[in-house]
């Protein structure tokens, strides 16, 4: 394997918990202590149930809360704790698309004004210069040149959602997180965009992370992945082993739990009871022992620790 | 067999800037008695319009309805006394579950003076008499006991912890699913005949989607209540429908039994939806081309414009709905595989 192109260790972010007169009372902890390595050109998924801590995860990597603690290596280099002005400079090579690209348009500026804003700002790439890549990444997302001179409320959602990728791409980043980028969509809608999302990392070598839910999405994407539960990675190693033998008990439910089409019915043979803990009040030990079928004395009182299993690493006692 | 609910030709349109919005276009529909019947379609293809217009509750100035019948048990619901489908059919024969458990309770009032409020008015016991104005209504105290144990039972009965403090607790103590759990009660409390839930688990987790989908399934064919599920999602059409029905741009293209449907869909649209779900090995299919406007639908039929299979006659006719095998009917001129294995 390649030297990684974003490596992150025992990363935490907690965020402190106050009551009505701003005294903190607590901790809620989103992100408690997690490591992993993306190596170019590869697409990490990064799986599990809402609150797990996944997007903080995406948003701490990108610079937008600043990590509690742990270290994040994006090239080699620390890029946790820099000053705001390095931090804005690197903004080029890391880029972070939200749920739906397209509404991050200004929408009083044409399409054209939007591509170009973001070489403006950190390009010294002359006006033709900068339009002869505004329009060859035009091309990369689908979309005509026609497109270029119309206001975001002319395009249709899909049309706008390409643009909103485009104006991403224009800085030609080397590491893109994508935050749930297909949630909410219709199948057919989601198999566009995300032959899009491959098409594109194959014309600019791009490594992505893929903060999901959907654990369908993430299986036809993804080579290897993330689960995470509570903060904490559970699970890690190539999409289809886990797929085909998952070993901690969160990762076997969470598979168990997603409705195969002319398979089973998990309505039949689903088992997982209770509702994840708040992240502000885990429990001692391993975290998901409140819902664990295999849960034992152990669990309550040591956490696990990730260690390799059947090649990949999984935090359980029993697995 | 008998229908409990027959749509024939209902045809309803929006009031937009541009013109009337052809919403729904002669959609047929059936539910029998006791069957769980989903309701499948990309966002905008009418689902929820149909689905309210079932209930009623179309909004008023925007909504115009074209044509057709709603028929339950006999009666045509767009032409009975709108008082009479008040007290006896909305709420009571016919219950609904929203999308969205977080906006669907009030915030400032525990659940239990909610559900109450519910029972007042639409418990079983209460006589189907006309009622006075709201605030003079008066809540015997005989009747209150009565609907209140049937309140605990039901709560029991979704498995809600400790029922009695969740009936004074607010709507914010409880998780998305336990809110979703507490609707599901609200919609079997009246014990009606037909529940209607739209989209209900979208919100959801998979893990708690797969329990509420247990429980839902579990209760209505206990209960032998029907359900019009609608959904985008075709596993979880999957996981608790008897049949299926497919929607596309206010029309329906498809109506089949579960397995058939996922088995041997014959309607090329059909079968460029199920493709479009991600497969293990990674293959994605998407269907060409964009959904047509409602405001200047294409003729006919309306998928034809990104169907591989459109001819003349796709442009010109919408097609006659066409009985395949058992229970398995498609509108289609060109029918795939005619409903043979693939």
């Amino acid at each position: 394997m390649s030297a990684p192109l974003l490596e992150v260790v025992d990363l935490v972010r907690h965020f402190p918990v106050r009551n009505a007169f701003g005294r903190r009372i607590g901790w809620l902890r989103a992100v408690d202590g997690v490591s992993l390595a993306v190596s170019p050109g590869e697409t990490l998924g990064l799986v599990g149930e809402s609150g797990c801590g996944k997007s903080t995860f995406g948003k701490t990597v990108m610079g937008i809360y600043t990590p509690t603690a742990g270290d994040i290596r994006f090239a080699g280099r620390e890029i946790g704790r820099l000053a705001r002005r390095e931090r804005r400079a690197l903004a080029k090579d890391l880029q972070y698309v939200y749920q739906d690209p397209g509404a991050s348009l200004d929408p009083r500026w044409k399409v054209v004004h939007s591509l170009h804003e973001p070489l403006k700002i950190h390009t010294r790439l002359s006006r033709a210069e900068r339009d002869r890549e505004v329009r060859a990444i035009l091309t990369a997302v689908g979309l005509p040149d026609a497109h270029l001179d119309l206001y975001p409320h002319e395009l249709s959602g899909g049309q706008q959602r390409r643009v909103g990728v485009a104006r991403i791409l224009t800085l030609r980043p080397r590491l893109v997180i994508l935050d749930e980028p297909t949630s909410g969509l219709d199948v057919s809608v989601q198999a566009s965009v995300l032959k899009l999302f491959r098409s594109l990392q194959a014309t600019f070598a791009l490594t992505y992370v893929f903060i999901s839910h959907d654990l369908s999405v993430v299986r036809a994407m993804c080579a290897r992945i993330a689960v995470m539960y509570l903060g904490k990675i559970v699970e890690l190693g190539e999409t289809a082993a886990i797929f085909e033998r998952p070993r901690h008990p969160y990762t076997q439910s969470l598979l168990a739990a997603v409705p195969l089409i002319g398979g089973r019915r998990v309505t039949q043979a689903f088992a997982l009871e209770g509702e994840p803990p708040n992240p502000r009040d885990v429990p001692s030990g391993c975290r998901f022992r409140t819902r664990c079928p295999l849960v034992h004395d152990r669990c309550a009182v040591e956490e696990p620790a990730l260690r390799a299993v059947d090649g990949r690493v999984v935090a359980c006692h029993v697995a | 067999m008998a229908e409990l609910l027959a749509v024939r030709g209902l045809s309803v349109d929006f009031v937009t800037d541009h013109g009337p919005a052809q919403v729904l276009d002669g959609i047929n529909l059936d539910v029998a008695p006791g069957e769980v019947v989903g309701l499948v379609g990309e966002s905008g293809c009418g689902k929820t319009t149909l689905a309210r217009a079932i209930l009623g509750i179309l909004p008023a100035g925007a909504a115009r309805i074209r044509g057709g019948e709603v028929r339950f048990k006999g009666t045509d619901l767009l032409r009975e006394d709108p008082r009479a489908v008040n007290d006896r059919v909305r709420g009571r024969a016919i219950t609904f579950i929203p999308q969205d458990p977080f906006t669907s309770f009030s915030p400032v009032f525990p659940v239990g003076t909610q559900i109450m409020d519910l029972m007042k008015w639409k418990s079983p016991r209460a006589g189907a008499g006309p009622r006075p104005a709201a605030l003079f209504g008066r809540y015997p105290r005989e009747r209150w006991r009565a609907d209140r144990e049937a309140v605990l039972e039901t709560l029991r009965a979704v498995q809600m912890p400790e029922p009695a403090r969740t009936l004074r607790r607010l709507p914010h103590e409880f998780s998305g699913g336990q809110r979703q759990r507490l609707m599901i009660a609200m919609a079997l409390l009246p014990r009606p005949e037909l529940i209607i839930a739209d989209e209900p688990t979208t919100a959801l987790d998979v893990t708690i989607q797969a329990q509420i989908l247990r429980l839902l399934r579990a209760l209505v064919k206990e209960r032998g209540v029907s359900v019009l599920f609608t959904t985008h999602d075709l596993g979880t059409a999957h996981e608790i429908c008897d049949r299926i029905v497919v929607m596309y741009a206010g029309q329906e293209m498809e109506a089949a039994p579960t397995d058939a449907f996922f088995r041997h869909p014959a309607h090329p649209y059909t079968r460029r939806l199920l493709d479009s779900v991600p497969s293990p090995g990674g293959d994605l299919r998407d269907i060409p081309g964009e959904v047509p406007s409602l405001v200047a639908p294409p003729p006919g039929c309306r998928f034809h414009p990104r169907c591989d299979y459109a001819t003349a006659e796709c442009r010109a006719d919408r097609p006659a709905f066409r009985a395949l095998a058992d229970g398995h009917g498609v509108r289609c001129h060109h029918p795939v595989g005619a409903g043979a294995d693939p």
